[in-house]
């Protein structure tokens, strides 16, 4: 952090000397006390207690892919299942660094791996039961992640198992097609409380893929596949009375939950309710006055709000995580002149990350300037600059960096600059803002930029995502954003720098950074059962793709998250993106 | 109304007077935006009951503005009204819009021009009769409703006990003129005004309405005002006939007078422009040359100067001096700057042998 | 008169098997012609990264690949008799009259529909009355006192009444009279009229008001259009030569007749708020078919756009219809002539 101070600082003394003492903290740390504050719930749960009864209400303006925790991949569906699922582990409920942790839920303990890190063993708890009375087995585990990865009609989650298992000889056909009783060969269950799973390739996260909702067990008579999101078997402290898509969803308590197999949960609320497709500024002002408990998304308060919230009266009770999200822009290897590695240097110097900041809603709402791959908030990160910048006085980078970046240029031959095109996606304006503000810092070194705008629905699918557009069209950089599946550097790092995640179309490695390096170390990373020594490899992997220059990191992104006095346990959790945790919030 | 229009102070205190139906300088006035319209302008006549005076002049000379305003359905927001209207010894001018209110369609009553269009379409005939009578008579609906019977049948409806549950449109056009009539005349009104009553009607249809008028009027010894452009309808009805020309009365004569001895250039207009039924005639209309004059800028001195083919035979009299309207035989009045005898020469010898 | 009511039932029965021809053509049709492929659309409803089994099955089980007019044959014998619809592991049996089963809820139509109306009907009714009232009346004492302050003001209001977006109206309100002083509740709190009829009332007020602000405004404008043109008729006339009253003159005589024009764009607006209320029921969170609408549009529910489309169109040609009939009842012209 110390190479990234300068410029925060530096930035800050433009502004004001008031928000030079927020910046100046330069990490989202605020008040250290215990009560609450500005930043209070980002370390540690705020407003602890154990009171039972009451309703929580959460709201939301959109809603949910589906609430099947098979057919799920947003992150806050991922967190709020946990209410009325249990799946093998789910991440520790609590705020800051130890949110990262991952704890055994439905199992009575992490994975034991054996075969180096292929076969994957867990026991489940006894006594654990679903909302009709009857008791969970393995084979309802299994039967669940068959259903969530293997069938046809439910498509929303993502892959991974059917990715990293065994597969049947021939392809398994998933659950509702396959009327045999084996189903995939792969995942054995010899008894009702154990579960092995076969990998293709020694992983050995597979805890955080378990802890994914898709291993929340399913008992296949209750199975209605795509209709199941109505009619879901509980086995969380919660059950579902109610889903009426776009509408809303009301749960009560599960009456055969049991406290005692189940040391993370309190249970806290008698009721929740959620709302759906609510009017976005109606929910912040519900939260303001107190009526609402949580904006169920997690990704802040609107723009409209944020000054509200901002005022001296409500800043105690707001919190300013960062969120997981990385937005950076790609300078693809193929492209003339950015195929050499000097030229991708000049960028990584010219770029104006504070005038990006800036744009993308400054240093609460848009995020931390960003020197690294990984964020702050996944396991892995390390800090380190590569490409310092200092801000000139009155603003733009001074000419110390401006003169390194002239300086890659005369060594990429190109002394005057050159010329190429820089995308954004058209429907999200703060993205094409951004795009605006780097478009005009690159100029003053004489790198000139047309920019591209295309719809995000068809970003990676039809235009970037696809190689052979951005070869026939000479698009050199282009801007994205990405968060972790699972919060580790190879969760996160996996599916934008690694060779395989180049395709024809619907890729995320824009820069089509194929290098046998890099890719080696991440292969080797993943099988290494030495958490210390995986985690360490993912800084150095980050640092790789840092001197590769293929990748400019902008910021990390931030959300201004509002936290109603009577809503109790409430902390930011990591493992969702730096949303609240919902497991174990309460009101007073 | 009195406060806000000096000139009915001196109409309260004035005289009251003898004759039944009495207007004295009647002014009419409307502000608008493009100026002050003077509709009437200093009108005065006396009708007694039993007699019909047939008031003729052209679309915008005033007619109906007169007669709308003895009747006081001038909006007392945007007309101006002053001068004096006695009515069976009682003002009009000066009284509350709730006195006034009283008299209508009760004392005074009035047959319009369009039955089709004066008749409310959503309501049967029979309704429309039974609440005028309602409106001033305390009686039962049954009561009003067998009045309204009689009244069709008197003024000549087939079958009015079941007419009378027929809506307007399902009426022909002489058959709503009858119903419109019954109307006027369900509360025995003492003056009856009627606006054109004959002008939407076919031509055989007419001569009956006009009939009918006439013998109602006998009937009820009611007092007649008949306007019209029209002056076929004024010769068969009227006893006397009042000439309006800008707002103004121009002549004013008995019936006999009028027609064979009219003393105004602007009458004699008026005679020449009329079709002629009883007479062969080869020649073609004699219509008045221009068009009316506007009430806002109405023409100084003699209004009719810019289309009377005469008016320079009096020096510029014509165009700065207003004529007044004087008395030139008994019964006879006209306002005119030409001199008597030139008129009459004029008349009968440039005038009358080409009607 | 019984003919007639058959004969105009029997159009908009024409009416309607039309419009969900054209609709369907336009959500089914349309996109082929655009050059969008059947997997395309299909991918549209698979998750984030399509694999081209899920694809092929999913194409399938929706019968996309059918042609448009055999899968519209299929839609309306589904609402004749029925339809089976594959789930995964069971079988959904959407009963007749089948207006289609949703890609995105896995439900038939008809069901989300019968849940979404009740709320947009409360919405509707409700601001329909207030409008009404409210708009007529100010409407008929602005045309009376014609120029005057009252007028001035009044027509100053429901100009800005007309062009004031609701979401503005909306939040103001919001912000005033629930979040500033908690008169009423905030937004997503509509409760339906049968679980607690208290409630309604409450979360209903401020969307009613707010909604009727626009259509009052509207109508005031109208009404004195309407009270100015037909005091000015020669039956108004007759009606004050027979010595009534002004305000028999006025009531009985005046605003029925202007009540009429008035009738007609009733029927039209209230048709058509029935099929939703969009940014009413976005703004304050009431779960109606204009919220449904837009979602399914969004998602890409195309049986479900359908569906609120045919819902729509259906109050548009009913209302309709009732206000041709009323019409007869009040104009004896149109009933006798």
């Amino acid at each position: 952090m110390n190479k990234m101070r300068p410029i925060a600082v530096l930035a800050a003394g433009v502004v004001a000397a008031a928000t030079l003492a927020a910046c100046g903290g330069g990490d989202d740390s605020g008040d250290t006390g215990s009560g609450p504050g500005f930043n209070a719930g980002v370390k540690e749960q705020v407003n602890k207690s154990d009171k039972k009864g009451g309703t929580l209400k959460f709201g939301h303006s959109d809603d949910w892919d589906s609430p099947d925790p098979g057919n799920t991949y947003y992150a806050f569906s991922q967190n709020f299942s946990r209410l009325y699922g249990r799946g093998l582990t789910t991440f520790a409920p609590a705020a800051g660094d130890a949110s990262l942790k991952v704890v055994p839920d439905l199992a009575t303990d992490l994975g034991q791996a054996s075969d180096g890190g292929k076969t994957w063993t867990y026991k489940l708890r006894t006594g654990v039961k679903y909302d009709d009375g009857t008791t969970v087995t393995s084979k309802d585990v299994k039967y669940a992640v068959e259903r969530s990865n293997y069938s046809a009609e439910l498509q929303n989650g993502p892959k991974y198992f059917k990715a990293y298992l065994v597969d049947n000889k021939p392809a398994y056909p998933g659950p509702y097609k396959d009327k045999g009783d084996e189903g995939l060969k792969s995942i054995e269950t010899p008894d009702d409380q154990t579960i092995i799973f076969h990998l293709n390739t020694a992983f050995q996260e597979f805890d955080y893929l378990v802890a994914m909702s898709q291993t929340m067990p399913v008992p296949k008579a209750k199975d209605t596949g795509l209709k199941y999101e109505t009619t879901i078997a509980s086995t969380g402290p919660y059950k579902v009375d109610s889903y009426a898509r776009g509408k809303s969803m009301s749960l009560s308590r599960n009456p055969h939950w049991n406290q005692s197999t189940d040391p993370l949960r309190k249970a806290l609320p008698d009721k929740i309710e959620v709302q759906l497709k609510q009017n976005g500024d109606d929910i912040d002002q519900r939260l303001l006055a107190g009526s609402l408990d949580v904006d169920m998304a997690g990704v802040g308060v609107q723009s409209g709000t944020q000054p509200k919230v901002l005022a001296d009266d409500q800043k105690p009770y707001v919190d300013n995580p960062v969120q997981g999200f990385l937005r950076f822009m790609s300078l693809n290897v193929n492209v003339k002149p950015l195929d050499n590695v000097h030229c991708r240097m000049a960028v990584q110097y010219a770029t104006d990350k504070v005038a990006a900041q800036t744009a993308y809603g400054g240093p609460l709402a848009g995020g931390d300037v960003a020197t690294t791959v990984l964020p702050p908030t996944v396991a892995g990160y390390t800090k380190f600059d590569l490409y310092p910048q200092k801000q000139a006085e009155g603003g733009g980078l001074d000419q110390a960096t401006l003169a390194k970046a002239k300086q890659e240029l005369q060594a990429c031959g190109q002394p005057n600059g050159f010329t190429t095109k820089l995308s954004a996606r058209s429907d999200r304006p703060k993205e094409v803002a951004m795009a605006q503000a780097i478009q005009q810092s690159l100029a003053k070194v004489g790198i000139r930029t047309d920019i591209v705008q295309y719809p995000a629905g068809d970003y990676f699918t039809k235009y970037v995502g696809v190689p052979k557009y951005v070869h026939d069209n000479g698009i050199g950089m282009m801007i994205m954003a990405w968060a972790a599946d699972w919060p580790t550097g190879y969760g996160f790092l996996s599916q934008i720098i690694d060779g395989d995640a180049i395709k024809p179309s619907g890729g995320n490695n824009l820069a089509e950074l194929d290098d046998p390096k890099i890719n080696k170390a991440l292969d080797d990373a993943i099988a290494n059962p030495d958490e210390a020594a995986r985690l360490k490899t993912y800084g150095e992997i980050d640092k790789m793709v840092m001197q590769s220059a293929a990748e400019v990191p902008l910021v990390y992104a931030k959300a201004l998250m509002y936290r109603p006095k009577r809503v109790t346990n409430v902390g930011i959790t990591y493992s969702y993106g730096g949303m609240y945790d919902y497991l174990n919030m309460g009101v007073e | 109304m009195t406060g806000t229009a000096p000139t009915a102070q001196t109409a309260g205190t004035g005289d009251a007077p003898t004759a039944f139906l009495e207007v004295r300088d009647l002014k009419i006035h409307f502000p608008t935006d493009d100026g002050l319209v003077r509709s009437v302008d200093g009108l005065t006549f006396q009708l007694e009951r039993g007699r019909t005076l047939g008031i003729v002049g052209e679309s915008g000379s005033g007619k109906s503005v007169t007669s709308l305003g003895i009747l006081g359905l001038h909006n007392r927001r945007n007309a101006n009204v002053s001068g004096e209207i006695w009515l069976n010894g009682k003002e009009l001018v000066g009284s509350s819009e709730a006195e006034v209110r009283r008299l209508r369609g009760r004392d005074m009553a009035m047959i319009f021009q369009d039955p089709l269009s004066a008749m409310h379409p959503f309501y049967t005939v029979g309704q429309q009769i039974i609440e005028a009578y309602r409106v001033h008579n305390d009686v039962s609906k049954q009561v009003a409703r067998k009045h309204a019977v009689d009244m069709l049948g008197k003024v000549g409806i087939p079958k009015p006990d079941r007419r009378v549950d027929d809506y307007p449109h399902q009426f022909s056009g002489g058959m709503r003129q009858r119903a419109m009539i019954a109307m006027a005349l369900s509360c025995d009104p003492e003056l009856l005004i009627a606006d054109e009553p004959t002008t939407a009607l076919d031509v055989t249809v007419q001569a009956q309405i006009l009939d009918l008028i006439s013998d109602l009027q006998e009937e009820f010894n009611s007092a007649v005002i008949m306007i019209t452009h029209d002056l076929g309808v004024v010769a068969e009805l009227s006893d006397d006939i009042l000439v309006m020309y800008a707002g103004r009365c121009v002549e004013y004569a008995s019936v006999d007078d009028a027609f064979h001895r009219p003393l105004h250039p602007y009458t004699w207009g008026l005679l020449g422009s009329m079709p002629r039924l009883d007479r062969e005639r080869s020649e073609r209309l004699l219509p008045i040359e221009g068009s009316p004059p506007s009430l806002i800028n109405v023409p100084s001195g003699c209004a009719f100067h810019p289309r009377c083919p005469y008016a320079d035979l009096n020096g510029d009299k014509s165009t700065t001096e207003r004529p007044e309207l004087v008395e030139v035989e008994p019964g006879h009045k006209a306002a005119c700057h030409l001199p008597l005898d030139r008129r009459r020469e004029i008349w009968a010898d440039e005038i009358r042998p080409k009607l | 008169m019984f003919a007639y009511i058959v004969r105009r039932l029997i159009g908009a029965v024409l009416m309607l098997l039309l419009v969900s021809l054209v609709t369907f053509g336009i959500f089914f049709w349309l996109p082929k012609l655009a050059g969008q492929t059947t997997d395309q659309i299909a991918a549209g409803y698979v998750g984030k990264a399509p694999t081209k089994e899920a694809i092929q099955d999913t194409k399938e089980r929706l019968g996309l690949d059918d042609p448009v007019l055999v899968q519209y044959g299929n839609y309306v014998k589904g609402i004749a008799v029925g339809r089976d619809f594959e789930a995964g592991p069971v079988t959904d049996h959407c009963p007749a009259p089948c207006l289609g089963y949703s890609f995105r809820s896995s439900q038939p139509v008809l069901e989300t529909l019968v849940d979404r109306a009740p709320a947009t009907a409360s919405l509707a009714a409700g601001a329909a009355v207030i409008w009404l009232t409210g708009g007529i009346t100010v409407g008929v004492i602005s045309a009376l006192r014609r120029g005057s302050l009252w007028d001035r003001a009044t027509m100053v209001i429901a100009l800005s009444g007309v062009s004031l977006p609701i979401y503005f109206t909306g939040m103001v309100s919001l912000q005033l009279f629930s979040y500033s002083v908690e008169i009423f509740p905030g937004g997503g709190q509509y409760t339906a009229i049968t679980a607690d009829p208290v409630k309604w009332f409450q979360a209903l007020v401020l969307p009613w008001v707010t909604l009727a602000f626009l259509y009052a405004a509207m109508y005031a404008r109208l009404t004195r259009a309407g009270m100015l043109e037909t005091m000015n008729e020669d039956y108004i006339r007759t009606a004050r030569a027979k010595g009534l009253p002004e305000r028999t003159v006025v009531t009985k005589h005046a605003l029925r007749a202007s009540l009429t024009p008035i009738m007609t764009v009733f029927g039209l607006d209230l048709g058509l708020l029935l099929g939703g209320a969009v940014l009413t029921e976005s703004t304050f969170g009431i779960p109606g078919l204009g919220r449904l609408a837009i979602d399914s549009i969004r998602s890409g529910d195309l049986p479900m756009v359908l569906g609120v489309t045919l819902l729509t169109s259906a109050s548009i040609v009913i209302i309709n219809l009732i206000v041709d009939l009323l019409y007869a009842v009040v104009d004896p012209r149109v009933r006798l002539g």
